[in-house]
């Protein structure tokens, strides 16, 4: 082979195509939010966007207690070995 | 047939006997092992069998209901995947160790009283730390040699347990238990190791990690859902594990996000998915008890599917680091592919197993106004599908091009693959197969609209969260680095202490031993110095001094000789 294969997803604009089409799906689940009934048990479940609302936040959190827990508990590589 | 033979031994002796077969032969005889065993299990009528009299107490060997005989089945079925899988293994130590460890965590699952269960459950630590050390490396070995330790340390808890319970109710009955005794906390504390409760569950991420390719499968499938059954057998509706296994769900996911090596970051998330099932069991109602044990059912296959994944990236492309992964989908489409079917599992999108096993638990805990543990059980599910949802995939197999080109994982693995990602899909789109063999009768159904609706926006936005942290550089990179957990206890402050305390008593004793030394140097010195020439000791002495010396002598003789 001369030159490497080209794949779909190593050209940069078909990642950013895939990254508005992530976005455009979270809307139109929130869209159909609003035509469903619900039956939860706890009230707040019900509101609009809950579990959407939820879950972005709840990975941002996860995701920035994480990298700030990296520096009490990350060491070397060979920390045990040493 | 005859339902007194405790099935285990076909796995356990069958395993035994596999150096005696070569070739073509092997690889047939070892398929049909748990082949036959679970014919075998189809036939069992329900009850009480295989029993032993010994020392005025009935021992059950094989005791058959509906919920062992779940696990018997889900054991069996995994035993013979992962048969599959390591069919291109050459060290038959390997073979040996996988069967007879399926063989007794199946024993144990079939024990009906604690002594049965007692020596199966040790006879699983010893048979699967042999998948750690057959990595034949000192790092390995180590590591192998903690697992061993811990493992054994739990069959002791559960054997002074057993006796305590023995002698507080009189009966080694395998049934409820319950934290009334001393004796039930100290089995609580048996089956919390194996379960890998929180500060008894860093065994598992430092010993799974560091076994063979294959042995790492075979590890995820038993030793921890052992721990799982016995829990639901002995203790459902013990409060206190409704907020072990909240705590279990939550704390792991930090480690997992910032875990390099993929396989310990499954490791982590299995802790996670023991929550659910440990939150289940402390709920105790037919909802959440039916709920812990189909996910533990279905985590069985997916985990095993997401180890199969990393294993095949390890030995092809001779690491499992995130740091030096990525861009593996261009040279291994096929387990990229079964590696997603496994995410999606473990993440619970509809139409996977997570999804119609995990929701159970849910709605058992929303059922019960467990607003915090609902809630924290909300956190980790968005949590699972970022950590093991994504993270597992994206830098194994997608992220920046590592560079790494290699093979294909091997036929009899993608073969292996193939089937566990089938049952994955096949029990997401039809749970009812699944339903129908939980302990009890199922009156749920996860694919209410608002329900699936609701699931997709939780893993869709925990999604984007991803994709905007990556895109905006904020998303913690992978970094060659090891992360403190309770293990630096016994690994770093453990031996420090024991080194500082050898130290001390070594400084004690240098210092006596300084003292008594000087005392003997100062004789030694006094001798040579007296008897160089003219010393005291080598001096000629005059005739007429030993005359007085005599004389001395004499007169103390005559003195004494008066005295008395």
């Amino acid at each position: 082979m001369s030159e490497p294969k080209q794949y779909w997803l190593d050209r940069s604009e078909n990642v950013t195509k895939l990254y508005r089409g992530l976005w455009a799906t979270g809307i139109a689940l929130l869209a159909l939010d609003l035509f469903l009934h619900k039956h939860e048990e706890f009230d707040f479940a019900a509101w609009f966007g809950f579990y959407g609302v939820f879950g972005f936040f709840a990975c941002v959190l996860l995701v920035l207690v994480a990298k700030n827990l990296r520096g009490v508990l990350m060491r070397s590589e060979d920390y045990y070995e040493r | 047939m005859n339902a007194d033979f405790p099935v285990a031994l076909i796995l356990i002796l069958g395993g035994a006997l596999v150096p005696l077969v070569r070739g073509g032969m092997r690889v047939a005889y070892m398929l049909l092992l748990p082949v036959v065993a679970f014919a075998w299990l189809l036939m069992l009528p329900q009850g009480e069998f295989g029993q032993v009299h010994l020392l005025g107490q009935t021992l059950v060997l094989m005791r058959v209901d509906r919920l062992s005989l779940l696990f018997g089945y889900i054991f069996l079925i995994a035993s013979l995947l992962n048969v599959i899988y390591a069919l291109h293994v050459k060290d038959t130590l390997q073979h040996v160790a996988g069967l007879v460890y399926a063989g007794s965590a199946i024993g144990a699952v079939f024990a009906g009283d604690l002594v049965t269960l007692f020596v199966y459950w040790e006879l699983t630590a010893v048979s699967s730390v042999l998948l750690i050390w057959a990595r034949r490396s000192e790092r390995a070995f180590r590591a192998g040699m903690r697992y061993l330790l811990v493992q054994l340390l739990s069959g002791m808890f559960l054997l002074v347990g057993g006796l305590l319970h023995w002698h507080a109710t009189g009966t080694l009955e395998f049934s409820q238990i319950g934290l009334s005794g001393a004796g039930g906390t100290l089995i609580l504390i048996a089956f919390g190791i194996k379960c890998a409760f929180p500060l008894l569950h860093n065994w598992l991420q430092d010993a799974y990690p560091e076994a063979t390719v294959t042995g790492t499968v075979l590890l995820s499938a038993f030793t921890t859902k052992l721990g799982i059954y016995a829990l639901a057998r002995a203790f459902p509706g013990t409060e206190m594990l409704i907020w072990i296994g909240t705590l279990m769900t939550a704390f792991p996911i930090f480690y997992a996000v910032i875990e390099n090596d993929l396989r310990r970051v499954l490791a982590y998330s299995m802790n996670n998915q023991l929550g659910f099932m440990v939150v289940g069991i402390g709920i105790g109602s037919e909802l959440a008890i039916n709920g812990a044990v189909a996910h533990a059912f279905a985590d069985i296959l997916f985990k095993a599917l997401l180890f199969m994944s990393m294993g095949a990236v390890l030995l092809r492309a001779g690491t499992v680091k995130g740091s030096e992964l990525g861009g593996l989908y261009k040279s291994m489409p096929w387990t990229t592919g079964f590696c997603m079917v496994g995410a999606a599992s473990i993440s619970a999108f509809p139409l996977f197993s997570g999804f119609v096993t995990k929701s159970m638990i849910m709605a058992a805990a929303a059922g019960e106004g467990l607003l915090a543990t609902w809630l924290v059980l909300l956190f980790a599910s968005a949590g699972v599908f970022h950590h093991a949802g994504i993270k597992i995939p994206y830098f194994a197999f997608f992220a920046h091009d590592s560079g790494i080109r290699c093979e294909e994982a091997p036929r009899n693995m993608l073969l292996a693959m193939a089937i566990t990602a089938a049952l994955c899909i096949g029990i997401g789109v039809f749970p009812g197969a699944l339903y129908a063999i939980l302990p009890y009768a199922v009156v749920y159904d996860p694919y209410a609209a608002s329900h699936v609706v609701a699931q997709l926006q939780l893993l869709l936005f925990s999604a984007l969260a991803f994709s905007v942290l990556v895109r905006t550089g904020i998303y913690p990179s992978e970094l060659r680095s090891v992360n403190l957990d309770s293990d630096w206890l016994y690994r770093v402050v453990a031996p420090a202490a024991v080194s500082f305390g050898g130290r001390l008593i070594g400084g004690v004793q240098r210092a006596g031993g300084a003292a008594f030394s000087a005392g003997i140097q100062r004789v030694a010195d006094f001798i040579l110095r007296e008897s160089q020439p003219q010393g005291l000791l080598v001096r000629t002495w005059p005739t007429g001094s030993m005359a007085l010396w005599v004389m001395v002598m004499l007169l103390a003789y005559l003195v004494l000789y008066y005295v008395r």
